[in-house]
């Protein structure tokens, strides 16, 4: 028979997708049958996982994806309010990623190029209902907005990298990644 | 008697005239660097093998070793000032590794693994730096470009050919120039076959038609950090 859990609060964990591809997310979820034992560690408040609209007071803000429009950098805003840690995952959130790919052109260019211009793509004229975020000039890497705490590279952070970086975090540990977890790509 | 010199604390044997860089190597000591190659005069441009010696910064590239000096290099002290020159690399141009076929065998990513950097920190530049496609051969990626200036001295020296040079000034002006009318790489006599193809230790000078051939986990740098491949390759 298991033991009894020990009484220990769990802690609040939000999670976004910004200007990413939830590959970041995905990578979570790669994490396999360790997320049962996350699940008795964390519990979920705002993210993809929950559909939780907005975020309450969390210990902890998983950050994928950059900043490409007005929204991402409210919900980002958000986030840094409510989260005591910070934690921008995956490429785009630390450079821009490929989102960021985009930044040496004119943005007007490439709206009229995908939405008007270019023969094979829509002509319907570029999209400007009033729901819809306005996109920023450049891509921006979550850093240049609200203060980071923590970083997790990768295009995604492969599941063990974010598992090592949950639990030390969890254990109270600086987290540190060593060969073969740390990557770019 | 043979010579020797103290790195971080370790006695290193030399011979006169080597540099404290060379030294290291061939005792299988790793001394961060990019623009230094074992096979090419010292450039000492880009300041990462930066140690400390008998108290005081210096290049470990260009300073000849002396017998009795006392090297620091692995310090905290150097490492952050290697790690913030490294952020500073990847803001100053283009650095996507997960869209760079040089991922995995790239020395700059594989110098900022072993130096723990987990983000470039500072705020980005996002230069325009247009690719030069124009050879049969080799794709030039200039976004990428750390201005180590080996291909413009393997160029010179080994292929005799003069392909490459260094010009303009600051962040968005100072680049890799094409020395030929046009300024293409396929007005030049370049081939793949020149020492100065293989010698990029970044992802500007590619070969075409062989992107990603090597699978993740196979790669260089992915078998051990680049501080480990240096201790293998020891005499």
């Amino acid at each position: 028979m298991n033991a009894p859990m020990p009484l220990v609060k769990k802690l609040r964990v939000a999670t976004t997708s910004l200007a990413g591809c939830f590959g970041c997310h995905m990578s979570l979820l790669d994490i396999d049958e360790r997320i049962l034992k996350l699940l008795d560690l964390v519990e979920f408040d705002r993210s993809p996982l929950t559909d939780i609209k907005h975020c309450g007071p969390c210990d902890l803000g998983f950050i994928e994806g950059g900043l490409c429009n007005a929204e991402n950098v409210h919900v980002l805003r958000e986030f840094r309010t409510h989260c005591k840690i910070i934690v921008a995952v995956g490429a785009c959130a630390i450079n821009g990623g490929l989102p960021a790919q985009r930044n040496h052109l004119d943005l007007r260019d490439i709206l009229e190029e995908v939405y008007q211009t270019e023969h094979l793509l829509g002509r319907a004229g570029i999209p400007n209902d009033p729901e819809l975020p306005l996109p920023l000039n450049k891509v921006h890497p979550i850093h240049e907005v609200v203060k980071v705490d923590y970083f997790l590279p990768g295009c995604p952070p492969s599941a063990d990298a974010i598992w090592k970086l949950l639990t030390d975090l969890l254990a109270g540990r600086t987290p540190s990644l060593g060969h073969g977890l740390l990557h770019y790509d | 008697m043979s010579l020797t010199f103290q790195l971080d604390g370790e006695d290193i044997a030399f011979t006169p005239g080597q540099s404290i860089m060379q030294a290291a190597r061939a005792a299988g000591v790793y001394i961060p660097h990019l623009c230094w190659h074992p096979d090419f005069p010292a450039h000492g441009s880009c300041k990462l093998c930066t140690v400390k010696v008998n108290g005081r910064f210096g290049s470990s590239c260009t300073m000849e070793a002396q017998a009795g000096m006392n090297v620091e290099n692995r310090t905290a002290e150097l490492d952050d000032k290697r790690r913030t020159m490294l952020q500073m690399f990847f803001v100053e141009g283009n650095h996507f590794c997960p869209s760079c076929e040089k991922s995995g065998n790239c020395a700059l990513q594989a110098t900022a693994y072993e130096l723990k950097m987990m983000s470039p920190h500072f705020d980005m530049f996002y230069p325009d730096r247009p690719v030069d496609a124009s050879h049969p051969d080799v794709l030039l990626d200039f976004n990428r470009c750390i201005m180590c200036s080996l291909c413009v001295t393997a160029s010179r020296e080994v292929d005799g050919k003069n392909v490459f040079a260094m010009g303009g000034r600051g962040i968005l002006g100072r680049r890799i120039h094409i020395n030929s009318e046009s300024g293409r790489l396929a007005d030049t006599d370049f081939a793949l076959t020149d020492r100065a193809a293989s010698i990029c230790p970044v992802g500007v000078i590619l070969p075409k038609r062989r992107g990603f051939d090597v699978p993740i986990g196979k790669r260089t740098y992915d078998k051990s950090p680049i501080s480990e491949q240096v201790k293998e390759k020891a005499p």
